[in-house]
């Protein structure tokens, strides 16, 4: 087995996730300037949505075709996560649209806390088993295995971040997405329902992080209360990088750090001669986000500096 | 009513300087007070209840059976106190039994809370056994009143070394901790004995409690093709790791000490569990030698099962009590001694301390998941 290759293939499986989430958190940036903290927990919500879904249908027809099964607990656990991000945009942000940029930052961290007690409340504190409803095939690919749902996700990730870029840069809702995150106030004057787009872009982030959610959950088979934190937090960390605002480098940002901390944990030890482990391996990928940030403060890919950052 | 004595004992404690010495129950015996802690409330909160009944259970048979100490008939009462595990809590409840002059204290059950307990307690000159503190620091700062009647890490480590090496014939070995005192302090062990036992460690890598992606460092592993993973830490993380461990067609095997060997684990790593191996301090329970009678015993009583540590409780309780009647006496300054010479058998074993408090020949037993539960394989150490 190529090692570098599995460690290339493990790391391109963590970063489509990162990226897929990434580009919640950067949509809603992009637009209001607003980092929605909130949403690793919209991630949560979806996996957990969907692990209830699949685990009620195992129950009531356990002979039912896997691809149904998925299909319904996915569409569950979207619809569950628009209306969520809907209800969060609607009662607690469009309040505050015009209130100093620290409100609506304490609000965000203060949904995810809420979020994270509720999802405890219905779920419970321990780690919850998620049925493999598809069998675990192993493939190889340049001489490195990765199993289907690992494939799954890389595909299913890639083909959702296309269709986003399609979405924004070639239809009418694109256009009004992309002129309100140009100006509010002139996108309004030109006709466009500014309020509306902003409900439709949260939307579309939940849409695509309760995706994420379920390729997380069943590709390490565990659902948990707290799972959205940590993952929102590499995912924002991945948009950064990328550069935050930036459809495109939310996708190239994810990707580079799943890259990085894949690389990074394998290799470390080998790099500094056993002087530093593989403990070290978030500090890897945090020096090298600081790294990119002191040559290019916008991130790889970010180009203007918005106004309100 | 029993809260209203133990006001009125504390309140005499605080006006006359001891009430233990002066207090009689309503039958003229003499009143001893033995203290219990452990957490009563919080998400531990049955484990702790568990070891109180275990002790109460001691407790109850020693007044039954109407025992003389210094010519007096004794009548011992429990104390229990709520640490919630948390190490704050657990000195300010030592500082209160300290207050109340209880004879000895049973507990804490967790190592972190009777770790700075043990302090107060020994500056008090109190002894103190803890059925399931398994750190190795709490016997190893020098204080003569710390005692344990469960192995320690260190022996669980020997144990789990000498197994991977001798028993699974490992020859290389990878091993994986979470950063935690206690998966740290385990693989260190393991580590050492692995390596006195002539196996050698290929390397060390490390994760940490938020994560449940491990494959990067899995693959690492994979290409040092050890013949047998370890890992120190607890079930939330190792049940995934099996998962892509064999995601990644790794073949080596897996061993790992008590904080993974829980149901919670056979649960989350499912099919990828079978085959793997866990160590847990102690006997299973039928294999104790009282251990049926006293699951009955306490069914019997509580009318439900026993946890985890309520044998051990009801042991560290009832190996105090050996040593007051030995001693003839009550203060903690006269038995003190005796309890370190101890030999008795109690329902989880023969019971005797070596010069640093720890249990002698503590055992330890090894399990492994077969079809998806954990199953018995055998035990290590405890025997002569």
């Amino acid at each position: 087995m190529d090692i570098f290759a599995q460690q290339v293939i493990n790391g391109l499986v963590l970063g489509s996730v990162y990226a897929l989430v990434a580009l919640g958190y950067t949509m809603v940036y992009g637009i209001l300037g607003l980092i929605n903290f909130a949403h690793g927990e919209v991630v949560m919500i979806g996996a957990m949505i969907a692990l209830a879904v699949v685990s009620a249908l195992l129950a009531a027809s356990p002979d039912m075709n896997p691809f149904t099964m998925i299909l319904i607990a996915s569409a569950a656990a979207i619809l569950v996560c628009v209306l969520l991000a809907f209800f969060m945009e609607r009662l607690a942000y469009r309040p505050l649209r015009k209130a100093p940029r620290l409100a609506p930052l304490i609000t965000a961290i203060g949904i995810s806390i809420l979020l994270q007690n509720i999802a405890m409340i219905i779920w419970g504190r321990k780690y919850k088993m998620v049925p493999q409803i598809f069998p675990t095939e192993t493939h190889e690919l340049f001489g490195a295995s990765i199993t289907s749902v690992q494939l799954f996700i890389v595909v299913i990730s890639g083909i959702l971040m296309a269709g986003l870029l399609l979405v924004v840069h070639f239809t009418k809702l694109g256009r009004a997405m992309r002129a309100t995150s140009e100006s509010q106030r002139v996108a309004g004057l030109m006709g466009i329902n500014v309020n509306k787009i902003i409900s439709v872009t949260f939307m579309i982030g939940a849409a695509l992080g309760a995706v994420a959610g379920i390729l997380v959950a069943g590709n390490y088979s565990v659902a948990h209360y707290s799972m959205g934190f940590m993952l929102g937090l590499k995912a924002f960390t991945a948009a950064v990088l990328g550069g935050i605002g930036n459809l495109g480098g939310a996708v190239l940002g994810g990707l580079l750090l799943g890259l990085i901390e894949s690389i990074g944990a394998g290799y470390i030890g080998a790099l500094t001669g056993g002087f530093l482990g593989s403990n070290y391996q978030d500090v890897f990928a945090f020096v090298v986000l600081i790294v990119v940030l002191v040559f290019r403060p916008t991130g790889i890919m970010g180009e203007r500096v918005s106004e309100r950052a | 009513m029993v809260i209203k004595r133990l006001f009125a004992c504390v309140v005499s404690a605080l006006l006359m300087a001891g009430c233990s010495s002066d207090e009689e129950s309503k039958d003229g015996r003499k009143v001893v007070n033995i203290g219990h802690v452990g957490p009563l409330t919080g998400p531990q909160s049955h484990l702790g209840k568990d070891n109180e009944r275990g002790a109460t259970l001691a407790i109850d048979e020693a007044n039954q059976s109407g025992i003389v100490i210094g010519g007096e008939v004794i009548e011992f009462r429990l104390l229990s106190e709520d640490d919630e595990a948390n190490p704050q809590k657990g000195t300010v409840v030592a500082e209160r039994l300290m207050d109340a002059n209880v004879a000895g204290v049973v507990g804490h059950l967790n190592s972190g809370t009777t770790i700075p307990a043990s302090k107060i307690y020994f500056d008090a000159g109190v002894p103190q056994v803890s059925p399931s503190a398994t750190a190795i620091e709490f016997t190893h700062q020098g204080y003569e009143t710390a005692y344990r009647v469960m192995a320690n890490d260190e022996q669980q480590g020997k144990v789990l070394g000498d197994f991977a090496v001798k028993t699974l014939g490992a020859k290389s070995i990878a091993i994986i901790d979470d950063r935690s005192a206690y998966g740290k302090g385990l693989a260190d062990e393991f580590e050492s004995a692995v390596k006195q036992a002539g196996g050698a460690i290929m390397t060390r890598e490390f994760t940490d409690k938020t994560k449940i992606d491990f494959t990067a460092i899995l693959t690492t592993i994979k290409g040092l093709n050890p013949d047998l993973i370890f890992y120190g830490g607890m079930d939330a993380q190792a049940g995934p790791m099996m998962k892509q461990i064999k995601n990644l067609g790794v073949t080596a095997n897996f061993l790992g000490g008590d904080g993974i060997q829980t149901r919670q684990f056979t649960v989350l790593s499912g099919a990828e569990g079978e085959g793997v191996y866990a160590s847990s301090p102690g006997l299973p329970l039928e294999q104790m030698a009282g251990g049926s009678e006293f699951r009955d015993k306490y069914k019997q009583v509580y009318r439900e099962d026993i946890q985890l540590y309520a044998p051990y409780a009801y042991d560290a309780t009832s190996v105090m009590i050996d040593a007051m009647k030995r001693a003839n006496s009550v203060d903690p300054a006269t038995y003190s001694p005796l309890l370190r010479g101890a030999d008795f058998l109690g329902v989880t074993g023969r019971i005797r301390f070596d010069e640093r408090g720890d249990l002698k020949g503590g055992s330890i037993s090894l399990y492994r998941v077969t079809n998806g539960v954990w199953k018995y394989i055998e035990t290590f150490g405890g025997g002569e």
